[in-house]
């Protein structure tokens, strides 16, 4: 890899960034964030959460209201977008409609100042390695939508940003292309060690192709990590309900004891690393999968009754009323179902609880 | 055969034919349309008011009486059931016979016996002779054509809806009637020899005249030809307004600008104000006594001159007049080209003046050609500057008017002229169809078009902005002109203030016999209301018609229908008004000198922006709700009615106010139709002009204007509280069309 301070992939690092529009609406507020160079990191969230805003500061299409930024080694914080060396994939691609594949792949090259030869030589090597080589002379309008979204890609990447952004780079394709085009994006970004910031709202999205998902919410940082830890581990109910489906349940702290807590759940008692938060009446998190139904009468569950069983091919689900409310479980035993009305036993293994700081 | 169905339809429509042999006055009466004196004049016996029977039952008229025999033959069709595709051809068949009949009898026997030369001939002079259509032919006309469309819709054309067939055959008889049969006879009436024989000579010598085509002032001092005036005009004013809206667009749009809703309504003011009183305005301020060249004329002590007349003075007029039209074209382009192109450019590397160059200027393209050629047809069509300004500077609108007006009274020169005009703009029209027909850039981005325009740069923004700040002066300065010209006494000379201009048009007094309309403009004031407030529903009506035809039905001949409704749009009001002397001033059709004749004319001017917003309205509108409608049992009218007027409420309103504002300030067309009993505002203003009274042509244009702000605005306060219950509908609409 390159060394120099304009070459290469480089980190992101937003240090205390705000973005404020007039006095009322804050889009991001006072965040501190690294996307580490040659990684992918998601921004996800509801709409209106800010991670738009903070991938548009980072191409410097907004400036920052507070705070700075840097790119490498370099504040960037008032650089204008044509001097950040950042491309972008626009969730509408964007792509030129007054000119013809190749033209819009090579207009970054032009712009950057390369001779003739050199950006017909890139913008080749690019449209080929991406596939686009037979479409080069077709204008946008006579692609297909998965064509238009790879050829968005090809014009990022051929200039060798240090930093590459996808905004909501799938919503325009439909389910199945979906599943297709974020692998070849992940593909991509590994066999090239981009640094690439990716936005999202689509969690399922998020968790195949990140390194880090930072999940955002009102502005702020709810939480960020691997997708293993927000989907294992989620910190406040927001991220629980947000990363996949969760029981969140009423459960009460009885003691903390090196980073492990005891917590009384109905009748039962469970171990869970503990989580800060003040008051000893706290939520823990289920997610469905793990939670296991057994016949009546076994020893440390919780009793209830199945009140619904659907069967939706690969899994069972059921609505099983309790003490605690009503709990969301899936079982992949689709062999032997609990029918619905039948008494069960409820039982919580102990890693897969979660305790949340809220 | 008799077990099928009556056919209620035809049985009524051929008894209505018959019904208006037997009873409606044939003939055009003196009296006016909507008069019905005739019915205390001697009604059915008199000779003026008698229906086709009772003219027969006298023996005269007796040419008509297949009228009648084809009537018959319909009722007798009909009646004997027959089966729906039989009777369908056949009712066909009989309509279209009854209308070529009557249409051919109309042109055979004039005023003067018989119309072609030939049969005068053949058979000898006829002592035969005929006034004008009225009621009973109308009446018969109208039978005969819904009756063709009633058989075209039993066998089964555009899904075999009489509704629809019907209002179709409607659209197309009067476009052919009111814009393409009088365009037709002006097309033909240079090719006419005094003696009445057919040939090219007359026209050949006419076109080729030297005041139409000579190149001499390029080469002496002398002016040029007509034709060669209009085309520069138009292209200097093309250029030049489209430059001047590009800056008003860009500076609005990319500029941290304030005053947007200023520049905006500053935009508006052209289209309420008559067309040539901007020239007056300019006259005022550059004229021989005008306020600047008095003041500069001092200021240098030379003698002040006439500099202003001609082609500077045209084209300054021009430029006020038409630059508002470029500015809301292109505003619409530059606002719609996606914000996330010009972001995509700069992240790519292209700084504000690169990314301008060669993805904001491009994607303007299309925008700018449109301008230009709105810029020049508007240019070409203007008739009002060039009569108040052009001084020797003449071009092909005024020439005409003279030619038909002046002591010339040679309407095949009027004819020729307009020819030459006519391809000029119809030119224009076919290479903007041509050319930009396909490569509109401005919706090409579906979802997900968040972002901003980026700022201009510098090299754009400094001379956009001075140059905008400047002509917005000067058009705040220009209508201030015409406001403070109608309250001083003589321009230039005494310039003490008074309120006689108005006085002296607008004047009332309360006397003897309740209030008396004492002011010389309130007669010409009346008219206009009147004409305007008739013509306006009607205009909203047949445009929405048609743009519903448009866009919701399939037929074959819809794109040449399109492009021929789209074409009217080409043909400059003075073609309009020289083909209407041409076509209705002797009988079949006698309209000229009537009311109904400058109804006419506007209706069929300002239709095509009926047309045109209705299709942009209906666009909006999922098909889907119809197709739910006619599947739910309701029939086409019913639709169109029940689901289809409710939603493009915003678009009638439009369509009317449009129409009213145009035809209270419209000139090009209408000073060829006016007459003494119904004279027009604009064409008495010109008048006034023509009589070096500006005063009183600048009061009355206020007047006018500010008449006209209050109607916008109450029909703007309609507009917007229908919007608020719009709003709901949409929202059942979008449903609906989600859950489809």
């Amino acid at each position: 890899m390159n060394t120099s301070s304009r070459k290469g992939p480089a980190r992101v690092w937003f240090d205390q960034v705000s973005k404020r529009y007039g006095n009322k609406v804050t889009a991001v507020d006072n965040i501190s964030l690294e996307f580490p160079a040659g990684s992918l990191v998601t921004l996800l969230g509801p709409s209106g959460c800010g991670k738009t805003t903070i991938l548009r500061m980072i191409a410097g299409l907004e400036m920052a209201s507070s705070g700075r930024i840097f790119i490498g080694e370099d504040d960037v914080t008032r650089l204008p977008a044509t001097a950040r060396d950042v491309s972008m994939v626009f969730q509408s691609y964007a792509l030129f409609p007054h000119m013809t594949v190749l033209q819009n792949v090579s207009y970054g090259l032009q712009m950057s100042g390369f001779a003739k030869d050199v950006v017909a030589a890139k913008a080749h090597d690019v449209l080929k390695q991406l596939g686009l080589g037979v479409l080069s002379a077709r204008f946008p309008n006579e692609l297909s939508g998965g064509q238009q979204q790879r050829v968005a890609v090809a014009r990022a990447i051929v200039l060798e940003p240090r930093v590459l952004l996808f905004d909501e780079p799938l919503s325009n394709l439909d389910a199945k292309l979906r599943r297709y085009v974020r692998q070849e994006i992940r593909d991509l970004q590994q066999s090239l060690g981009l640094t690439v910031v990716y936005v999202t709202h689509d969690q399922e999205e998020a968790l195949a192709v990140s390194d880090i998902v930072v999940v955002m919410n009102n502005a702020t940082i709810a939480q960020q990590g691997s997708p293993r830890e927000l989907h294992d581990r989620p910190r406040t109910r927001f991220v629980a309900d947000f990363i996949g489906e969760a029981n969140v349940l009423p459960c009460e702290v009885a003691s903390v004891r090196d980073a492990q807590a005891t917590v009384q759940l109905g009748g039962l008692t469970l171990s869970t690393p503990h989580c800060e938060g003040m008051s000893a009446q706290r939520h823990l998190a289920v997610r469905p999968n793990t939670v296991r139904l057994l016949p009546p009468g076994s020893p440390n569950t919780l009793e209830g009754v199945v009140a619904k069983a659907i069967y939706v091919g690969e899994q069972m689900e059921y609505l099983v009323r309790t003490p605690l409310g009503e709990l969301f479980v899936t079982s992949s035993d689709t062999e032997h179902p609990f029918a619905a009305d039948t008494a069960v036993a409820v039982a919580l293994r102990e890693g897969d609880v979660v305790l949340l700081s809220d | 055969m008799s077990q099928h169905r009556l056919d209620n339809q035809a049985v009524g429509l051929a008894l209505c034919a018959l019904v208006s042999l037997a009873l409606l006055p044939w003939y055009a009466l003196e009296d006016g349309f909507w008069s019905l004196k005739w019915l205390l004049a001697g009604y059915p016996l008199a000779q003026e008011s008698a229906p086709a029977l009772f003219l027969w039952l006298k023996g005269e008229k007796l040419w008509l009486l297949p009228v009648a025999i084809i009537a018959l033959a319909t009722l007798l069709t009909a009646l004997r059931r027959p089966s729906a595709a039989v009777l369908g051809r056949l009712l066909s068949a009989l309509g279209v016979l009854g209308m070529a009949y009557l249409l051919g009898q109309g042109f055979l026997f004039g005023l003067k016996g018989w119309n072609v030369a030939w049969l005068n001939e053949w058979l000898g002079e006829s002592e035969q002779r005929q006034f004008g259509m009225g009621y009973g032919a109308l009446v018969a006309g109208l039978c005969f054509l819904f009756l063709l469309t009633r058989g075209l819709a039993l066998r089964g054309l555009v899904g075999g809806d009489a509704f629809i067939t019907g209002s179709l055959g409607l659209v197309i008889a009067l476009t052919l009637l009111f814009i393409g049969l009088p365009v037709l006879q002006m097309l033909v009436l240079p090719f006419k020899a005094e003696d009445g024989a057919w040939s090219l000579a007359p026209f050949i010598s006419r076109l080729t005249d030297p005041k139409i085509w000579r190149l001499s002032c390029l080469t002496t001092g002398s002016s040029c030809g007509v034709a060669w005036n209009t085309l520069a005009l138009g292209i200097t004013v093309g250029l030049l307004s489209t430059l001047l809206g590009l800056a008003f667009a860009l500076v609005l749009t990319r500029t941290g600008v304030r005053f947007r809703g200023l520049f905006k309504s500053l935009s508006l003011l052209p289209i309420i104000t008559p067309p040539f009183v901007i020239g007056l305005s300019i006259i005022l301020l550059f004229g021989l006594s005008g306020n600047v060249t008095q003041f500069v004329a001092a200021q240098l002590g030379v003698e002040p001159t006439r500099w202003v007349y001609g082609f500077t003075g045209v084209l300054i007029a021009q430029l006020l007049s038409f630059t508002p039209i470029a500015f809301l074209v292109l505003i619409g382009v530059v606002e719609a080209i996606s914000p996330s192109l010009e972001e995509a450019a700069q992240t790519l590397n292209a700084n504000a003046w690169n990314t301008f160059r060669t993805v904001t200027w491009p994607l303007m393209r299309p925008g700018l050609a449109n301008a230009f050629l709105l810029g020049f047809i508007e240019s070409m069509a203007d008739f009002g500057n060039p009569l108040v300004l052009g001084g020797n500077f003449n071009v092909l609108s005024t020439e005409i008017f003279f030619s038909v007006v002046g002591s010339q009274n040679d309407q095949s020169l009027a004819a020729v002229l307009a020819i030459v005009l006519l391809a000029f703009t119809i030119g224009a029209f076919y290479l903007q169809q041509r050319w930009l027909g396909r490569r509109s850039y401005t919706s090409v981005s579906g979802k997900g078009d968040g972002g901003m325009h980026p700022p201009l740069p510098r090299r754009i923004a400094i001379p956009a902005l001075t140059i905008t700040t400047l002509w917005a002066l000067f058009t705040v300065v220009v209508y201030l002109m015409i406001v403070y010209g109608s309250f001083v006494q003589l321009w230039g000379r005494d310039n003490t203030l008074t309120l006689r201009h108005y006085v002296g048009a607008f004047a009332v007094r309360y006397g003897e016999f309740g209030l008396q309309w004492q002011g010389s403009a309130w007669n010409s004031f009346w008219t206009t209301l009147q004409i305007a407030t008739l013509s306006a529903p009607l205009t909203a009506a047949i445009g929405l018609i048609t743009a519903w035809l448009l866009s919701r039905q399939n037929f074959r001949g819809k794109q040449l229908f399109e492009f021929g409704t789209m074409l009217s749009f080409a043909i400059p009001g003075t073609v309009i008004g020289v083909s209407y002397i041409i076509a209705f001033n002797v009988p079949p059709i006698e309209l000229t000198g009537t009311a109904a004749i400058l109804v006419i004319c506007f209706v069929f001017r300002n239709m095509p922006v009926g047309v045109r917003s209705g299709i942009a309205s209906l666009s909006q509108i999922d098909k889907s709700l119809d197709e739910a409608s006619l599947t739910l049992g309701a029939g086409s009218w019913t639709t169109f009615r029940r689901i289809t007027l409710p939603l493009i409420r915003p678009a009638i309103l439009s369509a009317l106010v449009y129409s009213f504002v145009r035809s209270m300030t419209a000139i090009s067309a209408v000073i060829f139709l006016v007459s003494a009993k119904h004279d027009l505002a604009t064409s008495y203003i010109i008048g006034r002009v023509e009589n070096n009274e500006y005063g009183v042509a600048v009061a009355y244009a206020t007047v006018l204007i500010a008449v006209m702000l209050t109607a916008i605005g109450v029909f703007q306060w309609l507009v917007g509280s229908r919007r608020l219950g719009r709003r709901g509908m949409q929202q059942d609409s979008t449903m609906l069309a989600g859950s489809a």
